[in-house]
């Protein structure tokens, strides 16, 4: 029996080191201050901010978010303050928590955006990486960056060469092969691959006759998804060999190491924030009891450890 | 603001789907202004997912009284909690009306609280709170056994007028229109009145042209679907004279005068 001081929860992404494997999505965590209040920030593995853009952004017209079974559809559209004012409002609180603050970006319109993002990013020591958002659903584009590969790698190719912080792409699932977008961020020199962002969804009151999001379409996330998430990971993990991030529904320490098992480096909580702000928290304890129950010391001993069934 | 497991004292049937829960939190208790909200997990299954943004009805030393409508699969699962139960709650949430002023001056102005349906949830909290002023209460619904509440509002004091859509109870029409009557005739200088609001849609949007018209302050309380309830998502914005603005923690009370509907 492993003693739970001895225990090693480290995973390292690429050039990025974290104390746990256990990080916050994007988007649903603020810039972290909104959650001060409820849950020892500082426990956390790495947190992933908002999604930033160059300039500030208004975000979608409401409703933006709706129930769904096991679920949620969101169209929050990437509401931002923009860069500069991230730089100067939000990045102080995040500084002060000393842990791995990974800031998400996306593009408005031009692809060159992101590196014009990046550049201004390279400048900081707080930032420890950036995650390329090419995958959000709300954009009301026709076609995302991640939903191609040639274009992934165009993209992540381009910032490459801009910065030597950790880089991660996070991918869209709505796609007919994650692992093909996958190997292509890889190729380009992605240091990780965040896998998934949301599914684009519908839902409709059928009193009103109109879709229940102001844009229509929104972004479905929660326990619905998982057990794609986890398929895709599972995908991708078998033919990429730099370090995923999963994530897709993670609700509690079950869902975690689904993900984990599947192939994931480390994983990240999302939709589960809103519900039970400690839910990653309560993960990272449980991780440790995991552990320490099955005598294992080392969590390169869960990843991606997944065994044929047996009946 | 904290996740607390509070223990139910009781949870009763008031009338048809209408329901009175009471919890015990000295936190919440102590801390809340009326007009803020408690977010509760109705369980811990996927099935609703999301917390309910329930409004602080009234708090009795350590306790917090909240009045709340079966209206789907939440709040049903809501009413069927038992005394002794534990509520996961996250609360209390938003940033409540202001009344600082109005509750304490002798010469201040007179609140006038307006409630559509189940609006009357936060103002006799709020009613509570300002007693001193003696508000006058105008309240509406569509037919009379929809009127709440009008016993809590006469006990703190309260002068009350009831407005019903079929004219079953009171004065026959919208409630907005019982107020344009109110502030027409019995009003000479409109500066004197505050106006609290919580209700439907359409009655607040009426009660903000009012108070745009005529130059009167008022305080709407929203309400909106919510994902988290303390301004994480950015899921229950309202368009605003300054941009979207969460209802969740820039609400959900908003001046009649800043908002655009």
């Amino acid at each position: 029996m492993v003693k739970k001081a001895k225990l090693d929860l480290s995973v390292n992404l690429g050039n990025l080191d974290l104390k746990n494997p256990i990080m916050v999505a994007s988007g649903t965590f603020g810039y972290a201050e909104e959650f001060k209040d409820l849950m020892d920030l500082k426990k956390l593995g790495a947190i992933v901010t908002k999604t930033i853009t160059l300039k500030p952004r208004l975000g979608n017209l409401p409703p933006r978010t709706c129930e769904t079974p096991a679920g949620m559809l969101n169209s929050i559209g990437l509401e931002n303050p923009g860069v500069d004012r991230f730089i100067k409002e939000k990045l102080p609180f995040l500084k002060k928590l000393g842990i791995p603050v990974i800031v998400s970006i996306a593009a408005e319109d031009s692809p060159e955006e992101f590196s014009i993002l990046v550049r201004e990013l390279e400048k900081i020591n707080t930032v420890a990486a950036i995650e390329l958002n090419i995958s959000c659903p709300n954009m009301q584009k026709d076609k995302l960056i991640s939903q191609d590969p040639a274009d992934t790698f165009a993209l992540v190719s381009a910032v490459r060469e801009l910065t030597s912080k950790c880089l991660i792409t996070k991918l869209s699932p709505n796609v007919t092969s994650i692992s093909g977008v996958a190997l292509a961020a890889q190729e380009a020199g992605s240091n990780a691959v965040a896998l998934i962002n949301t599914f684009t969804g519908m839902s409709i009151d059928v009193h009103k006759r109109a879709p229940k999001l102001g844009s229509w379409v929104g972004g479905l996330s929660g326990p619905a998804i998982r057990p794609v998430a986890v398929r895709m990971v599972w995908e991708a993990y078998n033919k990429i060999k730099i370090p995923i991030i999963g994530m897709g529904g993670i609700m509690d320490i079950d869902s975690a190491l689904e993900f984990l098992i599947a192939g994931a480096t480390a994983v990240s909580v999302g939709t589960a924030n809103f519900i039970n702000p400690k839910a990653s928290l309560e993960i990272i304890s449980g991780l440790r009891q995991y552990m320490a129950d099955n005598n294992i010391a080392n969590l390169s001993n869960i990843t991606g450890r997944l065994q044929a069934c047996k009946n | 603001m904290a996740q607390i497991k509070a223990k139910i004292i009781s949870n009763k049937k008031l009338k048809k789907n209408y329901w009175h829960l009471e919890f015990e939190s000295g936190m919440v208790a102590k801390n809340a202004i009326a007009g803020q909200f408690v977010d509760i997990r109705v369980n811990d299954s996927n099935e609703p997912l999301l917390r309910r943004p329930i409004s602080i009805h009234g708090v009795n030393k350590t306790r917090v009284k909240l009045m709340y409508e079966i209206v789907g699969n939440g709040t049903q699962i809501l009413s069927e909690k038992k005394p002794g139960d534990l509520l996961d709650i996250i609360g209390p949430l938003g940033n409540g009306f202001e009344y600082s002023r109005i509750a304490k001056k002798p010469d201040c102005p007179q609140a006038v609280l307006v409630a559509g349906g189940m609006g009357v949830a936060p103002l006799v909290f709020l009613a509570e709170k300002i007693k001193p002023n003696r508000p006058l209460v105008l309240i509406g619904a569509k037919k009379r056994e929809q009127i709440l509440c009008p016993k809590e509002f006469k006990a703190l004091g309260c002068k009350i007028m009831i407005a019903t859509d079929d004219g079953s109870l009171g004065f026959k029409g919208k409630v907005t229109d019982l107020l344009k009557e109110v502030l027409l005739k019995g009003v000479d200088n409109k500066k004197l009145i505050n106006i609290y609001a919580c209700g439907p849609q359409p009655m607040l949007k009426a009660i903000a042209q009012i108070s745009c018209e005529d130059n009167i302050s008022s305080q709407l309380s929203l309400e909106r679907h919510m994902a988290c309830g303390f301004g994480a998502c950015l899921g229950c914005v309202v368009s605003t004279k300054a941009g979207y603005k969460r209802v969740c923690k820039d609400g959900p009370v908003f001046s009649g005068k800043e908002l655009t509907w």
